[in-house]
């Protein structure tokens, strides 16, 4: 029976970790200026409107999920940028050639991607936080949805990267299904604006949960039934880690 | 024990082209091993599922007495692979590239090892650049350290010495010399033969993923070699269809800048003038004429031609 690799996947992590932290400027600085970016284009464009079905201020209701957003596309960016680069440099042999299981790659690659996010996520909830009375009202919410989150993002980036063989080709996937997914996923907007039958789209794209419970956490209420959104989440994330591992473990796009 | 024994491995890739064919191969423990062949023969195919970075057809192979394929972690522990194509890190330095690469092994740092790793490939003054500002020879000497770094008992280089210059490479194979006397068995492709025939005690010859022999480099260089007729002449030879329909018998090649002509196995009758003969009528008086016994090079060339006149008659014929 083989045993757990644990230098090998503590290594991995710290490897998948000190690689955005050397690129601050653009891993976590760059983030957090967007995300104010939007808040002051919407700040002024909304004014001190509040947002029908729930009541919250827009300002409340923007910030939660502008840092979800971002969460989500960091943990996404973090695995995706390192399997691509990997490749192109052809720097993914020396991970294939060390004893590191399936498991212990996507458990290390993840992790590193959870970080990222929450680092990310930290970073802007203390920018932001002085210019709003925004309240935590479930904290485990907030990190069951950002972990979820970022895990299943995490695993997303690591499949569109053992598929991508260009920097095109993952940037076609970062733009026209990442970024479609995430703006249209109630960032900016409660679902309950919407008409009848984009609500019932809605109601099947995974990071309206995602988004939605995340700012349930913050302020109280939401645009989804809570336990349905927890057990979406919940069976996404382990969906979409079980298709990253099984995909490493055959060797995808990987090993001809 | 062998420190590999590979039994009838073929690879195929999107079901057309074979790159390897049933081979099979044994390398005793202890024992530098070179593997040659020309490009295209499927060296680095057998290196890289030996790598895992490519999956095999079909066969098997045993490291150490363990199954590759079965107990894949216990044989990456014991096994350095050296890719042929560079490969580096952007984002790390030397150093941070070998602690990671030691640590990935499952093993913990050892900061001795590395800094002897960097003093004996002569990267110690560039350990904390960033692999992008070192030169194509540095990265590859970084790959040689990186197969190192765990102390593996099996080391594979896959043309570990290309576009490093002759004095680093001396050294680089003094090293590499100095881990086989230390009971490390080296496997290596290159192709620079006389280097191969001055390091290695095993030889094996594959081409079209097929192993044309293996044998001690004793016995290839005893047995297999013949005497050979070197012809220098004036101006650069081409062999042309032709001349080499009119000297089939003898294998004829160019080999720095001579012809050499294979007279026969050693200890058999000379047919030296036969070949003198066809050799001017063919390109005229030569300027000097050597008879000596083949190099590796001479072997590699014929065997590798002699299978190739083999194929292209069995095609026409």
């Amino acid at each position: 029976m083989r045993s757990f690799n644990f230098i090998g996947t503590w290594t991995l992590f710290q490897r998948e970790s000190r690689r955005f932290l050397r690129v601050k400027m653009q891993t976590i600085v760059a983030p957090a200026l967007t995300a104010i970016l939007y808040l002051i284009v919407f700040r002024y464009a909304m004014g001190e409107r509040s947002v029908p079905g729930l009541d919250v201020d827009y300002f409340s209701f923007l910030i939660p999920g502008l840092m979800m957003m971002a969460m989500l596309q960091n943990a996404f960016a973090n695995t995706s940028s390192s399997m691509i680069v990997g490749k192109i440099m052809n720097v993914h042999v020396f991970l294939l050639m060390a004893p590191i299981s399936a498991g212990e790659a996507v458990f290390a690659f993840l992790a590193a991607a959870v970080l990222r996010a929450l680092v990310v996520g930290g970073v802007l909830l203390l920018v932001l936080l002085p210019f709003s009375d925004l309240s935590l009202a479930h904290v485990w919410m907030i990190l069951f949805y950002g972990i979820c989150g970022s895990l299943i993002m995490g695993s997303l980036g690591l499949i569109g990267g053992m598929w991508s063989k260009t920097f095109d080709d993952m940037a076609m996937v970062n733009n026209f299904i990442i970024m479609p997914l995430t703006f249209l996923s109630g960032v900016f907007y409660s679902v309950s604006q919407l008409p009848p039958f984009w609500q019932a789209i809605n109601a099947w794209n995974p990071f309206f949960y995602l988004i939605d419970g995340f700012r349930h956490g913050f302020i109280g209420t939401g645009d989804s039934d809570p336990w349905q959104a927890i057990g979406a989440v919940g069976a996404m994330t382990l969906l979409s880690i079980m298709a990253a591992w099984y995909l490493w473990h055959i060797g995808w796009k990987l090993k001809e | 024990m062998n420190a590999l024994e590979i039994h009838k491995l073929g690879k195929m890739y999107n079901n057309t082209k074979v790159a390897l064919l049933d081979v099979s191969l044994e390398v005793p423990e202890g024992s530098f091993f070179a593997l040659l062949g020309p490009n295209g023969a499927g060296k680095s195919t057998l290196i890289n599922i030996l790598a895992d970075t490519v999956r095999p057809s079909s066969g098997s192979i045993s490291l150490l007495g363990h199954e590759l394929f079965l107990e894949r972690a216990w044989c990456k522990r014991r096994m350095g692979v050296v890719p042929q194509e560079i490969a580096f890190d952007p984002f790390f330095s030397p150093r941070e590239i070998l602690r990671f690469s030691r640590g990935m092994y499952g093993q913990k740092n050892d900061d001795t090892w590395v800094d002897e790793l960097l003093e004996r490939l002569e990267l110690t003054e560039h350990a904390h650049k960033i692999t992008r500002q070192l030169s194509g020879g540095m990265r590859r000497r970084l790959l040689v350290a990186q197969a190192l770094v765990h102390r593996p008992k099996v080391v594979i280089l896959d043309e570990p010495t290309a576009g490093v210059d002759v004095e680093l490479r001396k050294r680089l194979w003094d090293f590499m010399r100095e881990l086989n006397a230390a009971g490390t068995t080296i496997l290596l492709t290159t192709h620079y033969l006389e280097e191969a025939e001055e390091l290695c005690d095993h030889v094996a010859i594959i081409d079209q993923g097929k192993v044309i022999t293996s044998q001690s480099m004793q016995a290839l260089l005893g047995d297999v070699a013949s005497s050979s007729l070197y012809l220098r002449y004036a101006h650069t030879l081409q062999l042309s269809s032709q001349d080499r329909a009119a000297l089939a018998g003898f294998y004829p090649r160019i080999n720095q800048g001579q012809l050499c002509l294979t007279l026969n196995k050693l200890g058999e009758t000379s047919n030296f003038d036969q070949a003198y003969q066809l050799a001017r009528q063919c390109f005229g008086s030569p300027l000097t004429v050597t008879v000596g016994q083949e190099d590796l090079e001479d072997v590699f060339l014929r065997l590798t031609g002699e299978k190739k006149s083999e194929k292209q008659g069995g095609t026409t014929g």
